[in-house]
């Protein structure tokens, strides 16, 4: 079995954001970067079925040249060989965009399964895989939380709202949208880094023509729906501070 | 004009649909508002929202729509909106549409702005507000290349109660032929799997841990802070996902949405799918150790620190008294 997996390069959690001067987008330079989280799960997915399946794991990415960092960890935690659509332009591109540049290089690969986060951390539209499966002419189902795979037919648990699952059942090929937490990760071993070296990313360039479907007009942190009382002082002066105050003001204890 | 796809299940209106009408009538500056209901037995829904001050409401039946696909349901969509050619498309940003509504742009070629929390201007050259990089960021956007430009509302972003009520629209059908041989998805019917044993809806006071507790062994500091101020223990999606609480006791828009007399929000940086769970609390306190945390944006306490220092000296001071 032939199973894709799409994962962007994100800023860390820790990263605190900082703005260009046109206040646009994000200031690059400043930021450290990781594998959006629900693309790890997605992988380690993906990684798991081809235990039990055989066959063969491709990691794609349309980014930077930096996006080979996340490229390399994949291939290091165990993926086959990669794709990176390059160009700088892509790292703040919006779902459309990507999605297009990803089936252009993905569709000739023929894969039996496409996974890929269910959104990503930074730009958040949760479309992307959507819209590739739409490019792809593959069916898709998003939210996943269980795949199972009995020789052409999935039979995958999607997460519903407020605790609720359902499961459904699609023919291969198909997409799914991988929700966090659907199994335990793994991190690459030595023996995994020292192997990624030798591996292949082959590059793809992005096609012309691509359009956005969206403008960024202005960034900004955002502005608090509620004035927030901070409390300051040492651990044990704001702790009895908020106990006053919960006590007198809010009347909450 | 602007369409409104409503969301129902088994002939239940989901209120999140009030929302999205609240947000077309004020994005709308004269443009009629439709709303579409799309399924089979939609009767009762279709009533309901025709109290709202809307233009029309359009029923959508068929037997391919009864039980949720998106691939049914993208194809009813784009052939309503390829008929009736409004100028944005609203949808309630849940579940289902996260599913079907980038399928629907897809298929239209057309944009698509998702988790939409406040807009400015009206009419067509409207920007829109969306959280980016997981709130820590506001982006004003514009759709390109619409109309229509289809967009969908963050579960509590625009008031229910603010949707104008407006005697009765009318209620017309419109008729959609769907393939079957195109629907490739076959559900089956949703079930739950935790008995739900705690019921978090009925709690006074709740105390949730998230990603900031570090490890399943400082669990019990959060329990015993919970203790000291008469509060069930609940936690964001991380923390569940660990396995370090109960699946039941996730607060978010995966778990249960709570709105408790306290709630102290420990280590939780204060993720949209966690704050949607939350933020109708009459009094958020937040602890945590990054001043720029999303968290606070609604907490009406915020304390910067260690946790870790901070939860035993608030349990000291409530064993004083």
């Amino acid at each position: 079995m032939k199973i894709a997996v799409c994962i962007k390069q994100v800023p860390t959690r820790e990263w605190q954001p900082r703005l260009n001067d046109a206040k646009t987008w994000i200031r690059e330079q400043d930021v450290s970067y990781e594998m959006n989280e629900p693309d790890a799960y997605a992988l380690e997915e993906a990684l798991r079925l081809r235990e039990k399946q055989g066959g063969e794991v491709v990691v794609c990415s349309a980014g930077p040249a930096r996006v080979q960092t996340v490229l390399r960890e994949a291939l290091a935690r165990g993926a086959d060989r990669a794709i990176h659509v390059e160009h700088d332009s892509l790292g703040a591109a919006d779902a459309f965009v990507i999605a297009e540049a990803l089936a252009a290089a993905m569709k000739d690969e023929q894969f039996d399964l496409v996974l890929t986060g269910l959104q990503s951390d930074d730009q958040g539209h949760g479309q992307t895989g959507v819209i590739l499966a739409d490019r792809l002419g593959i069916p898709s189902s998003t939210i996943i939380m269980e795949v199972q795979i009995e020789g052409n037919a999935l039979h995958v648990k999607r997460e519903l709202e407020g605790g609720w699952f359902q499961w459904i059942s699609m023919p291969l090929p198909a997409l799914l949208t991988i929700q966090s937490g659907i199994n335990q990760l793994r991190y690459a071993t030595l023996k995994g880094i020292m192997a990624a070296k030798k591996k292949e990313i082959r590059k793809a360039a992005l096609p012309q023509g691509i359009e956005a479907a969206q403008q960024i007009v202005s960034l900004a942190v955002p502005t608090r729906s509620k004035q927030t009382q901070m409390i300051d002082g040492s651990s044990a002066d704001a702790a009895r501070e908020l106990v006053r105050r919960l006590r007198e003001e809010a009347r909450a204890l | 004009m602007i369409l409104v796809i409503a969301e129902q299940r088994d002939g239940r209106l989901n209120r999140a649909t009030w929302e999205t009408i609240a947000a077309a009538q004020q994005l709308a500056a004269g443009m009629p508002i439709k709303v579409a209901v799309l399924g089979t037995g939609s009767a009762t829904v279709a009533q309901e929202v025709a109290s709202a001050a809307v233009a029309e409401v359009m029923v959508v039946e068929h037997p391919a729509l009864e039980t949720y696909t998106p691939d049914a349901y993208a194809s009813a969509a784009s052939a309503l909106i390829e008929s009736v050619s409004p100028t944005y498309v609203l949808l309630p940003h849940t579940y289902q549409t996260r599913d079907f509504a980038p399928l629907l742009a897809a298929r239209l070629r057309k944009p698509l702005v998702t988790d939409v929390t406040g807009l400015t201007g009206s009419g067509a050259d409207a920007t829109f507000v969306r959280p980016m990089f997981q709130g820590k960021l506001a982006a004003q956007v514009k759709p390109v290349g619409g109309p229509p430009a289809l967009v969908t509302t963050q579960i509590g972003a625009f008031r229910a109660d603010a949707a104008q009520k407006g005697g009765s629209a009318a209620l017309t059908k419109f008729d959609v032929r769907i393939d079957s041989t195109t629907i490739r998805q076959k559900p089956e019917p949703s079930f739950r799997e935790a008995k739900q044993a705690v019921d978090l809806g009925q709690a006074e006071r709740i105390v949730a841990v998230g990603r900031g507790i570090k490890s399943q062994e400082n669990i019990a500091l959060a329990e015993k802070l919970a203790t000291a101020m008469g509060a069930e223990v609940a936690a964001s999606r991380p923390i569940c996902d660990n396995g370090w609480l109960p699946m039941e006791r996730q607060i978010g828009s995966s778990g249960q949405t709570v709105a408790p007399k306290l709630y102290v929000a420990l280590g939780i940086s204060g993720a949209i799918q966690h704050l949607v769970g939350m933020k109708g609390s009459r009094t958020i306190v937040a602890i945590n150790k990054d001043a720029e945390a999303p968290i606070f944006e609604v907490a009406d306490y915020g304390i910067v620190g260690d946790l870790f220092e901070i939860a035993p000296a608030i349990i000291a001071e409530l064993e004083k008294s």
